[in-house]
């Protein structure tokens, strides 16, 4: 390391660590844009930053937040799923309301009080 | 919906410090020390308060006269040691994993008696605050509980080259003929099962005979000797039970111990309560008018206040005078010299080998106390105290209470401790004082939280200066500690 000179046994064995990953970074002609954007996976520790209101979990229908519960949508989950509908690309989960069930939520006009009156729909 | 936000750095946990006319940083997932240049400066400096993103940040450093390339290059090894992190909220630094289940005991604590012949006030185990139940209990430990122990600890040292008997008690010596015969058992007994085998042993000093002396320099055995100071000092708390005091007592018999033990360090352990706080002068006293190699000091553990314990001007005095024999013992370093201030001593061990501890010690893990009847407990603190048997040198460690122990005393489940960055050293603190003081081994120490940081500076500034004006000393220092 250039900049960090280590002074204890654990700063000494991150070195090692650091020069072992330089190596391989230059073995692989890893450019250093490369660092600009990470992969990660999400079980990965520290884990990725989800926007609260968004969701990991595909389960059809009903969104659970980040943290796996309703608290932290972005908007009441009975309004949620219309949201989907009308704003937001979100394939599979509502209708087809371009193609096959143009009137799919004709008879909701407040999601939050009408969303029952959302038509079940039957492929 | 997801919005794409193009990923930032920002700086990891650290302390940072300068001492001998550079700029430092202890990382706190690590424990590790570095020394730092005025690049990494600029970096942390920038990234105080915001996060930039990779291009934003080597757009600043390049601004400010560096070529692309040494740019990149700064940010990708300040990245890779992870003194920066890339990504979105608070980086969850990684808590030390907890040893595994059956890690292999390498200490017990011997306590040979519960009985003492000092009276001294401020005692953890018989004084306001104690949590020892010893009613009905053998106040003598037996040969052949003595025995068992010895088996247990050579039977759980699994993988083990060496183990280590502590002998406590009470009053040690007032067993010393149990003493012996241990000594001779676990010599044999070690030898046989292929492992080595060290002694030490607390006193207070009052039983010492010349002819112990020689047994305790022949084997070996590290002599600690709790006192407090000079006679009106030591006589103040640490006295018969008619209250008359014990230094004239110990006195003569000390010089015996130390101009006679040959083989290995004497120390003293000296306890700090309400008007005993000058540090310096006992520090004094004990190393240059009776000679002990080694003087540590530690406040007296109590719960609630009591007419001894330290309040916060007291805590402030010894805080400052520690700094002073602190200031002292780095100058006897630079000069390549032992000083025999334990408590910066110990320190820089843990400072060199850049512990980042799991738990605050090695009570209920490496290291269990044994009282007198065969119980087993976290640590000899804790002897003949129903609360926390773990386990009996008959029957063995009690996994299910060991366990329980062990996850209270994780540092990760100290809630206070997260946002410290003296944990890797402090881990909480004593399972004892925690227990005495809130009732519970889990909870942490708060009321030393910011002596603990302080005392943690000094050492690290310590520990800088050293590693720039002489780091041969913390290289022989390791050495002579074992530690490289």
């Amino acid at each position: 390391m250039k900049h960090l000179r280590a002074i204890n046994k654990k700063a000494r064995a991150i070195d090692e660590a650091v020069t072992q990953i330089e190596e391989v970074a230059a073995a692989s002609g890893a450019s250093a844009d490369d660092l600009a954007d990470d992969v990660v996976a999400l079980q990965q520790q520290p884990r990725p930053h989800v926007p609260m209101g968004c969701t990991l979990s595909f389960s059809p229908g009903w969104e659970v937040d980040a943290g796996g519960g309703t608290a932290g949508l972005c908007q009441p989950v009975e309004r949620d799923i219309y949201d989907c509908y009308v704003t937001c690309f979100w394939p599979v989960q509502v209708p087809d309301h371009v193609n096959y069930s143009p009137d799919w939520a004709s008879n909701c006009a407040t999601a939050t009080k009408d969303w029952r009156n959302l038509d079940l729909v039957f492929p | 919906m997801t919005v794409m936000q193009a990923p930032s750095y920002r700086r990891a946990e650290y302390h940072g410090f300068d001492a001998g006319g550079s700029d430092f940083i202890y990382l706190v997932s690590a424990g590790a020390i570095f020394e730092i240049d005025e690049d990494v400066r600029a970096v942390l400096d920038r990234l105080d308060g915001q996060d930039l993103t990779h291009a934003a940040l080597v757009r600043e450093l390049v601004a400010d006269g560096r070529d692309q390339a040494e740019a990149e290059g700064l940010v990708r090894e300040l990245r890779a040691a992870r003194l920066i992190h890339l990504g979105h909220g608070a980086p969850l630094a990684e808590m030390p994993q907890a040893p595994p289940a059956d890690f292999p005991l390498q200490a017990l604590v011997l306590n040979v008696t519960n009985q003492c012949n000092l009276a001294c006030t401020y005692c953890y185990e018989f004084g306001a605050d104690k949590i020892a139940t010893p009613s009905g209990k053998p106040k003598y430990m037996t040969l052949d509980t003595a025995k068992a122990s010895v088996d247990l600890l050579i039977k759980e040292a699994v993988g083990r080259k060496a183990v280590h008997i502590t002998f406590f008690g009470g009053e040690t010596l007032m067993n010393f003929k149990l003493l012996r015969d241990v000594v001779n058992y676990a010599n044999e007994a070690t030898a046989a099962a292929g492992k080595g085998i060290t002694y030490s042993l607390t006193t207070n000093a009052t039983l010492l005979t010349p002819d112990i002396v020689t047994f305790l320099s022949d084997n070996r055995i590290g002599v600690t000797v709790s006192m407090d100071g000079p006679p009106e000092l030591q006589d103040k708390h640490r006295v018969y039970k008619n209250g008359k005091g014990s230094y004239a007592v110990i006195e003569p018999r000390l010089r015996t111990l130390i101009a006679h033990h040959k083989t290995r360090a004497i120390t003293a352990r000296v306890t700090l309560t309400e008007g005993v706080t000058d540090v310096v002068r006992i520090f004094r006293h004990l190393k240059e008018e009776l000679g002990f190699h080694e003087v540590g000091f530690a406040p007296v553990t109590t719960g609630e206040e009591r007419a001894y314990s330290l309040d916060a001007n007291g805590m402030d005095s010894v805080l400052a005078q520690f700094n002073q024999l602190a200031e002292e013992w780095l100058e006897h370093a630079l000069r390549g010299e032992s000083h025999g201030f334990t408590n910066v001593s110990e320190t820089i061990s843990e400072l060199i080998s850049g512990v980042n501890k799991s738990h605050p010690c090695g009570a209920g893990m490496g290291l269990m106390g044994v009282s007198p009847s065969g119980d087993l407990s976290p640590c000899h603190r804790f002897t003949d105290a129903d609360t926390h048997v773990m386990g009996h040198v008959s029957t063995g460690i009690d996994r299910g209470k060991q366990g329980d122990f062990l996850e209270r005393g994780h540092v990760a489940a100290k809630y206070d401790c997260q946002s410290c960055w003296a944990r890797p050293l402090c881990a909480g603190g004593c399972h004892h004082e925690a227990f005495v003081r809130y009732g519970d081994t889990g909870h942490a120490n708060l009321h030393y939280c910011d002596w603990i940081r302080q005392w943690t500076d000094t050492c690290l500034r310590i520990y800088g200066v050293l590693s720039v004006k002489n780091p041969g000393f913390l290289e022989r220092f390791a050495e002579r500690k074992g530690l490289s």
